[in-house]
């Protein structure tokens, strides 16, 4: 998916932090002439305008979105406890709005909303680790270019590693998750997938999806090493 | 990047259509020019039909028609129409170049124009053995060793010869053997089948190569794969491969010593840490079981004349209807459980060799054990003694008796067994035990070399 376009720069940590794990690409822009400039070329996927620390720039920005001929949507407003009463009057500058500061689970929850109601970037082309890609509409997946030739399960595996790298999953978790809560066979199908995977990632890039002992398993790692 | 924020509703869709979808995508992707039909006939060969890739989405919803007489145990009376319908879990791009580029396999299940299973098809009888395990609970995991010979050709006409002297774990660094072996395990694991290690054998040139345990049913699949891979590695480098079980006189035979589990989810059904080898009663119901019926079902582990060759005392063969831990002798070996890695139960038959049919061979070896287990078999003693430095006096003695000597023997305990009859069901059974006999009739009015030899100068 596009990125979305994040207010202010530099970008407060925790909000950088909470999308990237959430699995969103953004790009921080400072000003409406610098989103213009940083616009991808087929527009924001949406934006994230935290208004508690610099409130005059933020309602401005917002106006100026949503006065373009394609006005910019979604957006989610970011506001303290303390400017409530400034939304009054300002309804059509945004979409939804989250308390700030926020809790990642309802950010995360508030930006799923959002795009499903307006049906937008729901479903991402790509899935990136280092040399991994995984594209989502042809269910192909490349290491370092070289195509990688994976059974359906694998496929579907690989996808939800990749797609929250650094987290520790439970056996149990990539069951109920990959598989679906219907499979028979128990938690020793994703010791052989994993196995299979890791056969098939080749000695190289096998060491990605590392056994965590007596929890289960974590692909590559987060950027914010959590 | 985001992928499973809105997953739930990707997942309502039914998975055999998800699968199918998958593969179809990928078949276009990859430019796959033609998909390989696979299945396996009843003496466990690999048959294979292709396929263009238009035709495949049909396949998924229909099957693909073909006469079904021309395969060794499919023939019926009547009906020799059967569909072959592809398994989409198993379809797999495959690794070596196929003349007219992309090629893929996908294995079938054989069903009859109805849509009921084929009761000749070997993956079926598995499916079915499969099935009653897991209505009791259980799923069933398998993890052969696989042992193989390597020669400089297929001729029989002259003396074969190994690629090398080499013995056991020799380390031989500009060895040709070595250097194909490592090809195969690459292929092998570029196709999914994770090898757990691999080894020079006992004798000149014969290998071995371990497979990581999976589900029986996939396992099935691997062996089969895994025989075609070893045999096209080596023909690329001009050598021939043979899974024949006993090649060279007087030298080991190739076994297929398969480790298997029962398991109830996640809980290994052979493993009870109050018992003083850590085995369950589950796992003693399940190797009574199988010593009680060792005698029925080697006609399908072991299931040429050749076969018997192998099970004779010495060579390490095991013959003798017993079990213990570390024993070589005997049938059913228990590896020690590693400290703390309870999941690691198993047990090891050392009976069947790699020329059987796998599929009809786990079918076998899970009806004996589940039938110990449902009826309560009692396990006898374990054995300590090296069984092959006793007498026969003192087998007897201690009760202990061994497999089959000939295929006729086998097929005699065979044809008696009601539980075979059950496993297989008729329409394998009858036809097995029919064709066997024919060959051990070839095989008996066949003159060999070793009575020309001895007899002719001197009677």
């Amino acid at each position: 998916m596009e990125p979305l376009l994040i207010y202010p720069d530099p970008v407060p940590p925790e909000l950088a932090q909470a999308l990237d794990l959430a699995g969103y690409p953004w790009k921080a822009i400072g000003d409406e002439r610098s989103s213009r400039h940083a616009e991808p070329e087929d527009g924001w996927a949406g934006g994230v305008v935290v208004a508690a620390n610099e409130p005059e720039g933020a309602f401005a920005l917002c106006r100026a979105l949503r006065k373009r001929d394609v006005p910019l949507e979604p957006l989610l407003l970011l506001v303290s406890g303390a400017q409530l009463c400034d939304l009054e009057l300002r309804e059509d500058l945004f979409d939804d709005f989250c308390l700030y500061p926020f809790q990642p689970l309802e950010l995360e929850a508030r930006l799923k909303h959002l795009f499903w109601r307006t049906g937008r970037g729901t479903r991402p082309e790509l899935v990136e680790y280092g040399p991994l890609v995984l594209n989502l509409e042809t269910y192909q997946a490349a290491i370092e270019g070289n195509p990688l030739d994976l059974t359906y399960m694998e496929y579907e595996l690989l996808k939800f590693l990749a797609s929250h790298p650094g987290r520790v999953f439970t056996r149990e978790t990539l069951l109920s998750r990959v598989w679906g809560y219907e499979y028979y066979g128990g938690a020793r199908t994703v010791d052989v997938h994993i196995r299979r995977l890791r056969a098939k990632l080749g000695e190289e890039h096998a060491n990605h999806i590392q056994t965590v002992r007596s929890v289960g398993y974590r692909f590559g790692q987060s950027r914010w090493g959590v | 990047m985001r992928v499973w924020g809105n997953g739930p509703t990707i997942y309502r869709m039914d998975s055999t259509e998800r699968q199918r979808e998958y593969v179809l995508r990928t078949v276009e992707e990859r430019g796959v020019r033609m998909v390989r039909l696979w299945f396996t006939d009843v003496l466990g060969q690999l048959k294979s039909f292709a396929i263009s890739p238009v035709e495949l989405e049909g396949a998924f919803e229909e099957g693909m028609r073909f006469d079904g007489s021309s395969i060794d145990g499919f023939s019926r009376v009547q009906e020799s129409d059967v569909l072959a319908k592809p398994d989409p879990n198993s379809f797999e791009i495959l690794p070596w170049a196929d003349g007219v580029g992309t090629s893929s396999r996908v294995f079938c299940d054989i069903v009859n124009l109805d849509g009921t299973p084929f009761e000749g098809d070997p993956r079926q009888v598995l499916r079915r053995n499969l099935d009653e395990a897991r209505e009791r609970g259980f799923s069933f995991y398998a993890a052969p060793e696989m042992e193989f010979f390597y020669f400089a050709d297929g001729d029989a006409s002259h003396p074969l010869r190994p690629l090398d002297q080499a013995s056991y774990f020799d380390l031989t660094t500009s060895d040709v053997a070595t250097d194909l072996r490592q090809r195969t395990i690459h292929t092998l694991e570029a196709m999914g089948i994770p090898v757990e290690y691999s080894h020079h054998e006992d004798a000149p040139s014969q290998h071995e190569i371990d497979l990581r345990y999976t589900d029986a049913l996939t396992m099935a699949d691997s062996v089969m794969t895994f025989r075609l891979v070893v045999k096209a590695v080596a023909h690329d480098a001009g050598v021939h491969a043979t899974f024949m079980p006993k090649p060279l006189s007087g030298l080991q035979g190739s076994g297929m010593h398969t480790h298997f589990s029962l398991f109830e989810g996640d809980t290994n059904s052979f493993y009870d840490p109050g018992d003083e080898h850590g085995l369950s009663k589950v796992a003693k119901g399940f190797i009574a079981g199988l010593l009680t019926h060792a005698r029925e079902l080697t006609a399908v582990t072991n299931q040429w004349v050749n076969s018997y060759k192998r099970l004779v005392v010495g060579y390490e063969a095991p013959i003798y209807k017993a079990w213990a831990r570390n024993n070589r002798s005997v049938i059913v070996n228990v590896p020690p459980i590693k400290r703390g890695e309870s999941e690691s139960a198993r047990l090891e038959f050392r009976a069947p060799d790699p020329a059987c049919n796998p599929y009809l061979a786990f079918s076998v070896i899970l009806a004996a054990g589940l039938k110990g287990i449902r009826d309560g078999y009692e396990l006898p003693p374990e054995v300590s003694a090296n069984l092959y430095q006793l007498t026969a006096e003192e087998h007897m003695a201690e009760g202990i008796g061994t497999l089959p000597q000939s295929l006729s023997e086998a097929l005699d305990e065979m044809e008696r067994s009601e539980l075979m009859a059950e496993a297989l069901g008729e329409h394998v059974f009858e036809w097995f035990i029919r064709n066997k006999r024919n060959e051990w009739m070839d095989y008996k009015t066949t003159v060999t070399q070793f009575e020309l030899d001895r007899y002719l100068a001197r009677l």
